[in-house]
This record gives C-alpha cells, structure tokens and sequence, in this order.
C-alpha cells in the first residue's frame, strides 16, 4: 500500500479513493477520477504499473483489479497495443472488428485502467518514471531482458523507487541457458511435462487443448505479486520475482516426479500416460465414458468398494454383481474389461441421467459439458454470478469471466470492460501524475502518448 | 548439480509469523503447502490413524505405510502435523485453542460437517460486534472468536449450495477443461490433463485471494470469510473454449495435442527421429525466420537432401506471411507450408531434443514434450536450481522446486511431516 491508512472502528474501513492521496498537489480541475470504484476491494490503494499482455500476465493483473487494485495498463501508441496479440483477434462481438474488439484481450483486461507510452520517446519515459514512483508494483511477461533493453529493468527500477516490488513472468525465467528461448502455453506445457501426462496409451500426446499454463502462470504470478507486497507492507522491502513459468509448471505433476526421483519409476514408460485413468491414488473404474448421442460423454470415479457397491445398485445388471468387481484388486486386474462393461451400459443412455443417478447414491460422476452447457445451460455457474456483463466502450455490453471466490468482507467487483487504446490517459496523466490539459493535449499530438 | 536451498542457513520468507491452521484434505493441500513454502507455520490437522492422502499410492519403496506417500510428501511440505479427534470434546477443545492462536484456516470439509461440531467460521470467527476495538494479533472477543482470523473453505461449488460427491475427474468433466483436451478422433473419449489440476486451480485462486485478505486486515484488522468452488475455478480456467462461447456463442472442438477451436487446425507436433515429440509452435513466417532454417539446414550438411531448400530461399523475400489468408495466395501458401515440411524433414533425422535447441537457437519458438523426469533433468533446469534436495532425515530427496523466485525471501522447503510430529504443540 502506498500509505498505511489508518484503521477505524467499526463497519468498513474508510479507504482512500483511487490517487486521491496525490490530488492535494494537484490543480482543482484534476480532481475527478474519471473512473471511481463503487465499492472498495481488499486491495483498494495498490496500484500496478502493468506492462503485462496476453493471458500468462494480463490474467494475473485482472485478478488483482478485481480484488480492488488500480491497475494500469502501459501500451505502445505507435504499433497500437498490437505486441498484446489478442487485441485484435477473434473471438469478435457481432461485427466488432479492430483493436478494441479482441475478446479475449476484453476479458483479460476488464477492470483495467488503459494509458499509452511511445517509450522511444524521452518525455514518455519520463511519464513512466513518475508513474513508477507512484507505484506499488511494476509487472511484465515480456521476453527476458526487454525491460532492460527499454531501460526499465530491476536496478533502474529501484533507483526510481526504492522499495518496489518487480514481477516478471517469462516461460524460461531471466537467465540460464535457455534464457534467450521464446514460450507460451502450449511450449511451456510441453517442456514442463504437463502435455505428456495428458494423454491415453498407444496415441500421441492430448495435452491441453488451451493455454492451460497462461492461466495457471498468471496464477502464480498473481500469488507472487501479493506475497512480495505483504512482505513489503510488514518489512518495507521491496524485491524482484521472476518466474519462469515452466517451473510453474513442473510443480504440478503430483506425486509423478517423486515417483521418479525416490523409485527411479519414469513417468515415461510402457501403458503410460494413461490419464483417464486413476494410479494416485487407485481407482477403479475411473475414466470418460461414451453415452447416448454424438460427442456425449460421462465421467465417472469410483473411489472404493462402497462406491462400487453403489455403482453396481444403480446398474442393476448381472454383470455387475461379479465377485471380481466386489474388491479394487479385482477391478484393477480387470480394468480393461471392467471398462468395457461400463461403456456398454453408458452407451444408451444420456450424459446427464448418468450422471444424476450415480451422484444421487453418492458416487462421483458428471456429464462432460460443452462451453454452451456449462456457461449458458448450468444454472450453477449463473447462480455464481461467474459471468459478468460490463460497459466496453467500443463494443458495449461484454461478457467477461468474474472469479471463483467470494469474499464476505470486501467482495470482488468488475466495474468496466477492458480500456481501449488510451482511454484513461486523461486520469492517468492528469489526476495521478499532475500533468495539467494542455500538456496532455500536447504529448498526445506529438505522439508521445 | 542441485541447489541446496534446503540446507542453506535460514533466511527470511514472505510470510514467516503468519499462522495457518489446515484441515487435511486433498482438496486444499496444495493451497496449504504454497503458504507453509513461503514462510508460514502452517498446522496440518491430521484425523487419528492420518490424512486419508497417507494411504494414496505411490509409496516410497512400494512399501505401502503412511510414512511413505509420495503424494503426502508432495503437498504437504514444510508443514507441521498434529492429530486431532474433531468428533471428541477433547480434540475440537484443542481445535478452538489453535484456532484462536491463528491468522488463518483453511478447510475442504464436506459442507455442515464443522458447524455440527461448533467448530466452523460463524462459530469461530468473524467480528461478534460492529463497534469493537480493532485487535491486535490474534485475539479473541469474549465470545472466544478470533475477529482477525481468515477462513478459507473450499467446497465444490461454495457454502451456499449442494456438496456432490466429487473427484478432480468429475469437477474437470463437469468444469470444461475435459471438453478442450483430447484427439481430433472424436470417438476417443476426451482427455482428463495429468497432476490433480481440478483441485489445484481451485488452492491457486484461494491463496491468492487470502493474500488480499491479509493485505486488507493489516488496515482493517479484521479477518473474513473466502468461500472458493472448485466448480467455479475449473470453468475459469478453459481459455478460448470459454470466450468463443461468451463472444460468438459457438463450441469449439477438440484436436491433437492443440487448441481446440471452432475449427479444425493444422497439426502442431511432430514425432522426432527418436520417437519423443516435439510442439512446433508456429513454422517460419518471416524472411529472416526462413534464412535462418536454411542456414541451420546447411550446417547440418542437409540442405541438398531437403526437398524444401528453394522454396525456403523464396520465404527469404518475404516481410512477413500473412497466414490469415492464404487462401487467396497459394504462392505464400506453399512457401509458409515449406517451413512446417522443413521441420518435419528434420524431425524425420533429429532427436526432440536436438531439433528444439536447433530451432529455439535460430529464433523459432517451439517445445519438446518432455515427462516430468526429463524436465526436472534438462540442464536449464538444473542451472537455474529448480530441481532441490529436501533431508529426509539425513537421506537427500530431490524435488521440483520453487514455483517463482524471489531476490530477497526465496521460496524454501523441508520434509512433510510425520503423523502427529508436532503434538506437543498442543500441550501448553
């Protein structure tokens, strides 16, 4: 936090509005956020200098704005936010097309505040150096070694202020051998070990059909931001995290690398990976099973020999009353065949009739569901409020993913859709950094913002 | 070879004298073993006879005993373990005492369990009274509540809703990642991703979230309530699957090892010389990308063998293909389809390993699917001290290691414990 505010008694503390505690240097005129915060979050008072893009970063800083957190946004006027790829690609709104229309980019960055910097441009960087100032954290998921190259790394950082905290997230991390090798998900999924383990005998690697790690590396990278401020708001020192978000990745295998480095088992070896399946712990039968329909399909886990017991009430067919079935050892000595039995009985009947009855006598099952099944045809995710309409202001109303938690305190809020290109320089360069209108009006012209 | 940030002298970490009180679970293990590696004295509050995650194989040795679970080594490092009977008066007296010593709890217990037994968030925590004094750390209202404590329960889909029996199959069934994951075969079942990530998105969201809860209580001095679902996370955690459906309200499909899309996409690993594969990112599209394979083809001594080599001198002329449309131009057409055969050519001759340095060296991003050994392995790696030896008791370990670095409170790991290790912490 920028200044420790001062706690009150009683109801909600009184939270400073976003930059108000820099308006008192300030002309009257430049008091007016063109953007206050209804309510304020758990992180009301922190701002990030967001250098992030694509989901890897710009995912980590959309839940910090959400929590409460004035997060803003730096892009390049002269190439027009384009190193950030998913501004301008599809998936589109009806016939928005262009720069502010990208929505993944919209999702990404709801909540965000969006101001322009030509950093080839003396005056820009020094734009920036006063933002830095004012900052809490600076954060990035550039190639190693671009914010040196723009004069902006770590030690320049620190000369500007003191205690900020520098999160940098890049597939490799800022040095080693690889350092100068380039990454995003799928490339991190694969050198980490997560595309291998996704995957059934006998095929090439599944993997994750999607950026699995760009979410989960903004989810670190967000864990990695608040660590380092709480341990700067208890010691005053602030410090650079770099995270490597392969290394992310590889701690996410579970008990696989362990199998390998305490019982020399590879992960890498005959009938393996087989990730329908359940070795940790064993289950059986535990798999994805064919149902009624075309591209149906129900997952079903049975965790025990009371699960199966279950499993085998609700079959009600001979076959399921097999001695060999009645223990895992025998499920697990049969587990092709089992399956098969499975599959024949899944076969005629719909995703969620299975689903619904297995979980109704207490063994874990769920239809697999569709993008259209799940966020237009669940009434749980509705009643979650996880999607949220927001104003953009070049697409208008647009859908966007809220977050997984509640809070009972200090909920999370998105406010607004992503800023188009400069849309809060005014604020930015205005109310926060002091710069009065027509100095504004003038760098605008010059294209320095 | 390994850093040995294990046994280097204790240095400081982010969260050290923040306490954490966890109830054991497979479904918050995780979030509990983020904290605890970062600092936090975090109290894993084991059932008698242990964490049902002791009895999970693989065991070290094989030997199956509850001292050597692999999985319970894993998630449960830097923890301390006492064992606690809820259900007896005896144990949930001992609870509320370290609850009241602590600044957060994290719990994954089937919903209502803790309330029958006195012994949940409206029971234990949260501020009785809208007037009272802010708290130093901890302490307790005359109610026995702890006004500062965070507690953080992950349930299936929250507090307020159904708790169906679920495992980290049917939440990422359920969930969407399933639909997104498999062959462009679509009568083979669809892919479960490998490593529990059902319930793990579901420990990141939380740790992050109770981070901005701390952040807030050194304000406020008031703890509060994080209600995670691990339905929610898993629907959040889809990418294109998801903003095709919000934007343009169409399904995408799924394909081989790549994004699955509305359509159907050119393939993107190939099957290297040893058998190991590689993900081909996005072939050459740019003259210098293209200069550059031709170069590395002619140090390899290939460039007569490689079928390719004149329609990569053409790609040379090129500013940059325009992928988008080659529909309309089947010259750029073939010469960008030059780049992707270039690398199948080599594949055809390289092992993965050599063909990913190769193209990464000459600026063509690109990734070989390694295992989990194999990664924790390459030299990189190993360079930048991810793999570290964890004492066992006087036997090295090696594990993955930190997740992130960080300049002046790096991450640092030891052993998970024993069942009850640290009873005697409930004796005074």
């Amino acid at each position: 936090m920028t200044e420790p505010a001062q706690p009150h008694a009683g109801g909600r503390p009184q939270v400073t509005p976003l930059g108000s505690d820099r308006l008192g240097e300030l002309p009257p005129d430049h008091c007016s956020p063109v953007w206050p915060k209804a309510e304020p979050g758990a992180l009301a008072g922190i701002r990030i200098c967001d250098f992030t893009g694509q989901l890897a970063g710009a995912g980590a800083t959309k839940i910090l704005a959400a929590l409460g957190a004035e997060v803003i946004r730096i892009e390049d006027p002269v190439r027009q936010g384009r190193w950030d790829i998913l501004r301008g690609t599809q998936p589109f709104v009806d016939e928005h097309r262009g720069i502010e229309a990208g929505g993944s980019f919209n999702n990404h960055n709801a909540g965000k505040l969006g101001i322009t910097l030509n950093l080839r441009d003396d005056r820009a960087k020094e734009l920036l150096r006063d933002l830095i100032a004012v900052s809490d954290s600076v954060t990035e998921n550039f190639a190693a070694g671009v914010m040196d190259r723009l004069g902006f790394g770590y030690e320049a950082l620190r000369r500007i202020k003191p205690d900020i905290v520098y999160v940098s997230n890049c597939g490799f991390g800022a040095d080693g051998p690889y350092a100068s090798f380039r990454s995003w998900g799928p490339i991190a999924q694969a050198v980490s070990g997560l595309t291998f383990q996704s995957g059934l005998p006998d095929q090439p690697p599944a993997g994750w059909g999607y950026s699995f790690m760009d979410h989960t590396g903004a989810y670190y990278m967000a864990i990695a931001i608040l660590m380092a401020l709480y341990h700067r708001r208890r010691t005053g020192e602030g410090q650079w995290v770099d995270l490597a978000c392969i290394e992310a990745a590889g701690t996410l295998h579970g008990a696989a690398s362990l199998d390998f480095t305490v019982n020399a088992r590879p992960a890498r070896r005959s009938g393996m990976p087989n990730s329908n399946r359940s070795q940790s712990p064993t289950m059986a039968p535990h798999g994805i099973f064919a149902c009624d329909g075309d591209d149906e399909w129900v997952a079903v886990a049975v965790r025990h020999d009371d699960d199966w017991q279950r499993f085998a009430d609700v079959v009600g067919e001979p076959w399921a009353g097999d001695e060999r079935w009645q223990r895992l050892s025998g499920r697990l000595a049969h587990e092709g065949e089992l399956e098969q039995l499975v599959g024949d009985w899944t076969g005629s009947r719909s995703k969620h009739t299975v689903g619904r009855r297995l979980v109704e006598a207490g063994v874990p099952a769920a239809p697999v569901l569709r993008p259209s099944e799940r966020i237009d045809g669940d009434p749980r995710t509705a009643e979650w409020g996880l999607w949220v309409t927001v104003p953009h202001s070049a697409v208008g109303d647009a859908r966007v993913e809220g977050l997984p938690v509640r809070l009972s305190e200090t909920d999370w809020a998105i406010g607004r859709g992503a800023p188009c290109l400069g849309e809060d320089n005014r604020y930015v360069f205005g109310a926060v950094l002091g710069r009065c209108d027509d100095e504004i009006a003038e760098l605008e012209a010059e294209g320095v913002i | 070879m390994v850093a040995l940030e294990a046994s280097a002298p204790a240095s400081r970490r982010p969260l050290d004298g923040l306490r954490v009180i966890e109830l054991t679970s497979e479904r918050c293990a995780l979030a509990g073993k983020l904290l605890a590696d970062m600092g936090a004295d975090v109290i894993v509050v084991e059932p008698p006879g242990g964490s049902p995650m002791r009895a999970y194989e693989p065991f070290a040795g094989d030997e199956p005993d509850r001292e050597q679970a692999l999985w319970w080594w894993h998630y449960n490092t830097s923890k301390r373990s006492v064992v606690l009977d809820l259900d007896g008066a005896e144990g949930a007296d001992d609870f509320r005492r370290l609850v009241s010593t602590a600044d957060v709890v994290i719990e994954a217990e089937p919903l209502g369990r803790l309330a029958a037994l006195g012994l949940d968030w409206s029971q234990l925590g949260g501020a009785s009274s809208s007037t009272a004094a802010v708290p130093a750390r901890p302490s307790t209202d005359a109610g026995g509540r702890n006004e500062r404590l965070i507690w953080v329960s992950i349930t299936h889909n929250g507090r307020e809703r159904p708790d169906p029996p679920a495992t980290d199959l049917t939440v990422l069934a359920e969930g969407g990642p399933v639909w997104s994951c498999g062959y462009d075969d679509h009568t083979i079942p669809p892919v479960r991703g490998g490593g529990n990530q059902g319930l793990q998105m579901a420990c990141h969201y939380a740790v992050a979230t109770l981070m901005a809860a701390l952040m807030w209580r050194e304000d406020s001095g008031r703890g509060q309530l994080i209600d995670v679902s691990m339905l929610a996370a898993a629907n959040l955690t889809c990418e294109f699957a998801t903003y095709f459906w919000l934007n343009q309200q169409v399904d995408v499909q799924r394909q081989t090892g790549r994004h699955a899309l509305p359509q159907i996409s050119e393939p993107t690993q190939v099957r290297c010389a040893d058998d190991r594969w590689l993900n081909t990112g996005v072939p050459p599209r740019r003259g210098p990308e293209f200069a550059a394979l031709s170069g590395w083809l002619a140090e390899l001594g290939l460039a007569s063998e490689c079928p390719y080599t004149e329609l990569l001198k053409l790609g040379e002329s090129y500013e940059q293909i325009d992928i988008l449309h080659l529909d309309a131009d089947p010259l750029s057409a073939e010469v960008f389809g030059a780049g992707r055969d270039t690398i199948n050519f080599l594949a055809e001759r390289l092992g993965a390993h050599e063909l990913f340095v190769g193209l990464q060296s000459i600026g063509l991003a690109c990734g070989i699917v390694y295992s989990p050994e194999e990664m924790l392995a390459d030299e990189h790696f190993v360079a930048r001290g991810f793999p570290v030896e964890i004492d066992h008791d006087g036997t090295p370990v090696t594990y993955p290691g930190a997740p992130y670095r960080f300049s002046a409170t790096p991450w640092r790991a030891t052993r998970a414990p024993r069942l009850g290790e640290h009873q005697d912490l409930l004796a005074d």
